[in-house]
């Protein structure tokens, strides 16, 4: 029996050993801390870009985990991340869910675009019946005289249209359908809204990147995804119809013009199908969410503070310029002042992070 | 205290452990399950509706249900000739000979692999390979998915039943021999029913393997969560559905992902206890 205990308590000393270290983590200066972040993969290519530059910068750690947006969601809630990402603002029930208030930053202008694969065919217009046709599955080949009509002098070619979607929940997916519902009767009342949805056709592919190798991989195929991963795959994207009855490629001006609307000052709107003439339609705000009063779970004031600082560098001028880079749009400049006004109501014991 | 009860209490301790562990799989698993049955009761098992929309969420698990129990008995189906005979050439046409030695040491290679590499190979290689044979729906679906299957378990089975078939008593042998017999008549007379059950047994693990493998099926079978309606259409499978969609979930569909997870247990289960009940009868 002493022996088993002498074992015991060697396995107490070396697990209370392994702990101490993490204690004095938490209680380094400011230069050394470390923010968490997780949630969507839209509009992850620019996060990972600017996030190492910050780094770089001024010696604070950041790591974000693209788990989709509804994990970054649900990571939020357990409390065990410093802010969330997510391209689906939360609405008002979702909001009196958390267990305190949060506030939305955009962050960066992203489109979702609709990818295709036909080699030979590379200015595809899609009109808004079309889109219904082919996400609702009635129009099946590529040939269809109804895709002719819309594109008279391409060369279309006898082949069966695979439609890709997203196997899982998707801030991608909510933004996509967001657009659809505005567009299409059929789609509103058989469809509908959401970050997951019963497709009436199609098979699926996990993730923003599952989704861009599928299609990328499959001739005949056609899906959406966020615009940086068709462009650094090089994959082909269509044209789509705006409210206005133009056909628009998503460009970085196209994308920017789709946010000129008035935005509330919360900045929760949805900016698909926008009345500007030139606008690209199926564009939107991507967010950073994180609680208004930071001091929750132990977390230090200088974890706190650091956290602000970060989101308020991402919103600056500096740190939108490098979006155009990975084919994100920057924040308008009311916008990007709205982002910055929020994050000065943010707290730490009631007292505001940021200076006016 | 000496060192025998020492080790009987850390061998106690151990094997409580696995219990303990098991146990609460079990239960979290139907604690999280139990709205799922709550919402749609029993109807859950036979529903095939699969809407995740906000508002009119409604869960079956049927199509599930279905793309598994079709991919996994097709994958043992094309399996079993493939498998049985070359655990019969390793075991006894040709054991001890340099070939048996060289394709044994493979077939246990590729029982090693993950099966992710399976999939990559399966997404890259065989589809096309299959696109160009004429399949439709770009290769992705239910048959391509049971034939990345059945070459993963390929292996798994030779593997088991190889052994076996080299357990058998070289007397036996030996005196079918001595009577005349050609050495099909000993394989099929002898060696067969002696190691009958074991080759079972092997072959149900294979297909438990089957049943629950996720990412080469995931990464083929085209991921559309409705009963497949053809050998060549698309479905999804119970794993691949939980490994897809378990990121995003909360509330009624992460109890209906955990529900599925609690059926496959159930399956897989309900298998290896009829595997067990066969080796029984047979001996």
């Amino acid at each position: 029996m002493k022996q088993l205990v002498i074992i015991m308590m060697a396995v107490f000393a070396l697990y209370s050993c392994g702990n101490k270290p993490n204690k004095n983590e938490s209680a380094q200066p400011a230069s050394k801390i470390t923010l968490t972040a997780a949630g969507a993969t839209f509009p992850m290519p620019y996060y990972n870009m600017v996030f190492s530059q910050y780094t770089q910068s001024t010696g604070t750690q950041l790591t974000y985990g693209g788990i989709g947006s509804g994990g970054g969601i649900r990571s939020l809630t357990d409390k065990v991340i410093d802010f969330g990402a997510t391209d689906a603002f939360l609405d008002d029930t979702a909001m009196i869910k958390m267990p305190a208030e949060i506030v939305h930053i955009p962050t960066v202008l992203g489109a979702v675009v609709i990818a295709y694969n036909l080699p030979g065919v590379d200015s595809l217009r899609l009109s808004n019946q079309l889109l219904e046709d082919i996400f609702m599955g009635n129009v099946k080949k590529w040939n269809d005289p109804k895709i002719k009509s819309n594109n008279p002098g391409l060369n279309l070619p006898d082949l069966s249209i695979t439609v890709v979607v997203r196997s899982d929940g998707s801030g991608t997916t909510h933004i996509f359908s967001d657009y659809m519902t505005k567009i299409s009767k059929v789609w509103a009342e058989k469809v509908g809204v959401g970050k997951s949805l019963q497709w009436p056709v199609g098979m699926g592919a996990k993730g923003n990147p599952g989704v861009a190798g599928t299609i990328s991989q499959t001739q005949g195929a056609i899906g959406y995804i966020g615009s940086e991963y068709a462009f650094a795959q090089k994959i082909q994207t269509a044209k789509v119809q705006n409210s206005a009855g133009n056909y628009i490629a998503p460009t970085i001006a196209s994308v920017s013009a789709a946010a000129q609307a008035e935005i509330p000052a919360d900045t929760r709107i949805m900016l698909t199908n926008p009345a500007a003439a030139d606008a690209y339609p199926i564009s939107g705000f991507t967010w950073i969410i994180l609680y208004k009063e930071q001091n929750y779970n132990n977390r230090s004031k200088d974890q706190a503070l650091a956290t602000v600082k970060f989101l308020d560098w991402l919103v600056s001028a500096q740190a939108q310029a490098e979006a155009e880079k990975v084919h994100y749009s920057p924040l308008p400049a009311e916008t990007a002042e709205k982002a910055k006004a929020i994050l000065r109501t943010v707290t730490y014991d009631g007292q505001p992070l940021l200076n006016q | 205290m000496n060192s025998d009860k020492i080790t009987k209490i850390i061998l106690l301790f151990s094997s409580f452990i696995i219990l303990f562990v098991a146990g609460g799989m079990v239960f979290s698993l139907v604690k999280g399950a139990i709205p799922a049955f709550k919402s749609f009761g029993a109807g859950f098992v036979f529903s095939n509706t699969w809407n995740p929309t906000q508002g009119s969420e409604n869960y079956g698990a049927l199509p599930f249900i279905a793309g598994t129990v079709i991919t996994s008995v097709t994958a043992l189906l094309i399996s079993l000739p493939l498998s049985f005979s070359a655990s019969l050439f390793l075991g006894e046409y040709y054991r001890g000979t340099r070939m048996a030695k060289v394709l044994g040491t493979m077939v246990d290679l590729l029982a090693g692999i993950p099966s992710i590499v399976y999939g990559l190979w399966g997404f890259y290689v065989l589809r096309p390979f299959l696109v160009g044979l004429g399949l439709p729906n770009q290769g992705f679906g239910v048959f391509t998915a049971s034939i990345i299957l059945a070459i993963m378990i390929i292996p798994y089975a030779t593997s088991l039943s190889n052994e076996i078939i080299m357990m058998v008593p070289n007397e036996l042998k030996e005196a079918a021999y001595s009577l005349g017999a050609t050495k099909s008549e000993v394989i099929f007379n002898v060696i067969v029913p002696s190691a009958r059950s074991g080759i079972i047994a092997g072959y149900i693990l294979s297909f438990g393997r089957a049943l629950g493998e996720t990412m080469a099926v995931t990464m083929l079978i085209g991921n559309a969560n409705v009963i497949p309606d053809g050998f060549f259409s698309t479905g999804n499978t119970m794993a691949s559905v939980i490994a897809n969609q378990f990121g995003e979930a909360d509330g009624l569909k992460l109890s209906s992902l955990i529900a599925i997870g609690l059926l496959l247990f159930l399956i897989t289960g309900v298998i290896n206890a009829a595997g067990k009940f066969i080796i029984k009868k047979l001996n």
